[in-house]
């Protein structure tokens, strides 16, 4: 009776593009300019609400906002390699996809603005509202998914969530549930490297978090999150292979959130400037311009041009939201349940009348 | 009409419903070729598939949690926690989402979801096994909760629940699962959400229970012939028939509730509020609550005397009266 290996396995890791625009042209992925142009543009527009937002922020405007600068790849390029009527979960960092897959800039500004019709997210962008409590939102991706599968629908369900996460029960069993039902999720986990400030080796003594799949039984792999072609790429082949049956996987964005945690931390504290010099070199937009650059399909003009109309954009989309009237104090309760019970109804005119 | 015990009404009530809504699955653990472990899913699987009667893996968070993206897919899901006492992992998924997805999302998505669990004590059972979280639930906005006594009513409760566009918490009474018994009608029917159900007419004392506690104070008024109660079967925690309790009390003048959760900031503590807000004016004595009293809930050697007993219910009535 010897001892053998019963069980053993792989963690592959996907990079397409280097810091300095250069692919490896056999695995880049087929896609048109234009797409790439818009991939950009998404991306450009990420980037720069968050400064307005930050400042908006600063100035009282808005409350506690959460910037995703740095990220930007990894949220832009899993709505470019799904179908529009794929289901996105996401948690609360996802703006950048949010907008991206066309969710108007307002109902970012109102949510942030204190004001919940901003998670009113109309059925047709397919983008669920944000979920706050941490790894939480991944089993409804999964129970989205059973009843895609269930109605033979050719769809997938993707849900974003952070490294840390995967330190987090629902999401473990979320994945659990994903590969006993064989359903077509995939898993978007951004490794960020940080849980506000908790660190890679303090989260898990796992080397990737790809490799936690493995235990669900089905695949994981780990990707340049900072390279927009090998988000695209994974993101498109887990979607093909969840829409011909055959299940869930987890991709494990490599990046580096570059902003603080929220408005209300200071990552100051808790990381050294050198390290986030370091993935400033890495910078997901700039990469992907120097690519364009080389493949003479961009430039400064026309990066000039595509500047002005993203903050053109923005400033609409903020005066519009400026007129927005507050909400009613029944606006609190009209949504608790399908109609209003007695109770509800009492306890809004003693407030109505306070 | 068929005479059936309340698992028997319940196991009715689910095959009805699986078979008039498409959309309608049960998940759980152990529910689809054990039947579930009191028997309450029986013969779901064998009709109805595997596909839409579900055997979990063993994640309570995994099952509410699948049953909120479920549900934000067109499926009405109903889930069964295998006992009340292990629902807590799922804490997060009943009170941070499917409470919170009509309003988070104003109504884009929402959560017709059931969650069925058997609850409260009496069956000399393990730790975790015997108690009774109806308060926890009622104090969540965008819950509704349920706790049957009758198998009539928890078959029409149960589908109304089913039939619901809000998550609804639905706990069943395990002692009395199998002891009480009535003709109940075969066709598919519904009853009410939020309407609670005056069992008896009576002029001297109003008297509200609900869940197993109904059958033990149904017991205590056996003893009291002389006095003329009013029972009231509460049905609903949330939301709180109020107005059915608060007209009694202002015919009766008096008011003992009867529960087996524990006292403090109990349904049964809510209850007297909403008559002391809404019907002091008519009050003739104290009003008073017998109740299990805030303990852990003791293993079997002393469920008895913590679950309140037919002499306790007794004693109150007769003391509230003689006030």
């Amino acid at each position: 009776m010897p001892e053998k290996t019963i069980a053993s396995f792989s963690i592959r890791k996907l990079s397409i593009m280097d810091e300095k625009g250069h692919v490896d042209e056999k695995l880049l992925p087929r896609l048109s300019h234009d797409t790439i142009l818009k991939m950009y543009k998404s991306m450009v527009l990420g980037r720069l609400l968050d400064p307005k937002l930050l400042a908006m922020q600063r100035q009282g405007r808005i409350s506690t906002y959460i910037e995703a600068r740095g990220q930007e790849a990894c949220q832009v390029g899993p709505i470019f390699a799904l179908k529009k009527s794929d289901m996105i979960f996401p948690a609360f960092r996802e703006t950048i996809a949010m907008i991206t897959r066309g969710v108007p800039i307002e109902n970012v500004l109102l949510y942030y603005g204190g004001d919940e019709r901003g998670n009113k997210i109309p059925r047709r962008y397919a983008f669920f509202p944000v979920s706050i409590p941490v790894g939480s939102q991944s089993t409804h991706a999964v129970g989205y998914a059973y009843a895609l599968k269930l109605h033979k629908k050719p769809n997938v369900s993707l849900t974003y969530f952070g490294d840390g996460a995967t330190s987090e029960g629902e999401c473990m069993e979320a994945m659990n549930f994903a590969g006993v039902w064989k359903t077509p999720t995939i898993f978007l986990c951004q490794n960020n490297q940080y849980a506000i400030s908790t660190k890679h080796n303090q989260q898990t003594a796992a080397e990737t978090y790809a490799q936690k799949a493995i235990a669900f039984g089905f695949e994981g792999i780990q990707v340049d999150g900072n390279d927009i072609f090998a988000v695209y790429k994974a993101v498109a082949l887990a979607a093909k292979k969840a829409r011909a049956g055959e299940g869930p996987t987890l991709i494990e964005c490599f990046t580096y959130r570059l902003c603080d945690h929220t408005t209300s931390d200071d990552a100051k504290k808790y990381r050294d400037p050198k390290e986030v010099q370091e993935w400033e070199k890495k910078d997901p937009i700039t990469r992907l311009r120097l690519f364009m650059e080389r493949h003479k399909i961009w430039d400064k003009i026309k990066e000039g041009k595509l500047r002005k109309i993203c903050e053109k954009e923005i400033d609409a989309a903020i005066k519009r939201w400026e007129k927005i009237p507050h909400p009613d104090i029944s606006d609190m309760f009209t949504h608790t349940y399908a109609s209003m019970p007695t109770e509800l109804q009492e306890q809004l005119e003693e407030i109505s009348h306070d | 009409m068929t005479e059936l015990t309340l698992l028997q009404a319940i196991n009715q009530a689910l095959h009805l419903a699986m078979k008039k809504h498409k959309e309608v699955i049960i998940i759980g653990e152990d529910v689809g070729k054990d039947g579930g472990v009191f028997r309450t899913t029986e013969g779901l699987i064998t009709k109805f598939g595997k596909d839409r009667v579900i055997d979990s893996p063993l994640s309570e968070a995994g099952i509410v949690g699948s049953c909120v993206g479920m549900a934000a897919a067109g499926l009405r899901p109903v889930a069964e926690i295998q006992f009340s006492g292990f629902i807590f992992p799922a804490m997060q998924e009943i009170v941070s989402h499917a409470a919170r997805i009509r309003t988070r999302s104003r109504g884009v998505y929402t959560c017709p979801i059931v969650i069925r669990s058997p609850c409260s004590g009496g069956i000399r059972a393990l730790e975790h096994h015997s108690e009774s979280e109806e308060a926890f639930y009622a104090q969540v906005p965008g819950l509704k909760v349920i706790m049957p006594s009758t198998p009539y009513d928890a078959k029409g409760l149960l589908l109304a629940a089913i039939e619901d566009p809000d998550p609804v918490i639905f706990l069943e009474p395990k002692r009395i699962y199998r002891s009480v018994k009535e003709d109940v009608p075969d066709r598919y029917y519904t009853v009410p959400i939020g309407k609670a159900k005056v069992v008896q007419e009576g002029q001297d004392v109003t008297v509200v229970s609900w869940g197993a506690m109904m059958q033990t104070t149904r017991k205590a008024l056996e003893q009291l012939k002389d006095i003329s109660v009013e029972l009231i079967d509460l049905r609903t925690m949330s939301p709180l028939d109020d107005a059915t309790i608060v007209e009694s009390v202002r015919k009766t003048g008096k008011l003992v509730v009867v529960q087996e959760a524990p006292k403090t900031c109990s349904v049964a503590a809510e209850i007297i509020t909403r008559v002391n807000e809404k019907a002091l004016d008519s009050l003739e004595a104290p009003m008073r609550r017998v109740s299990g009293p805030d303990v852990i809930m003791p293993l079997y050697q002393l469920e008895n005397y913590y679950i309140p007993s037919v002499e306790r219910i007794v004693k109150a009535i007769q003391e509230t009266h003689a006030y």
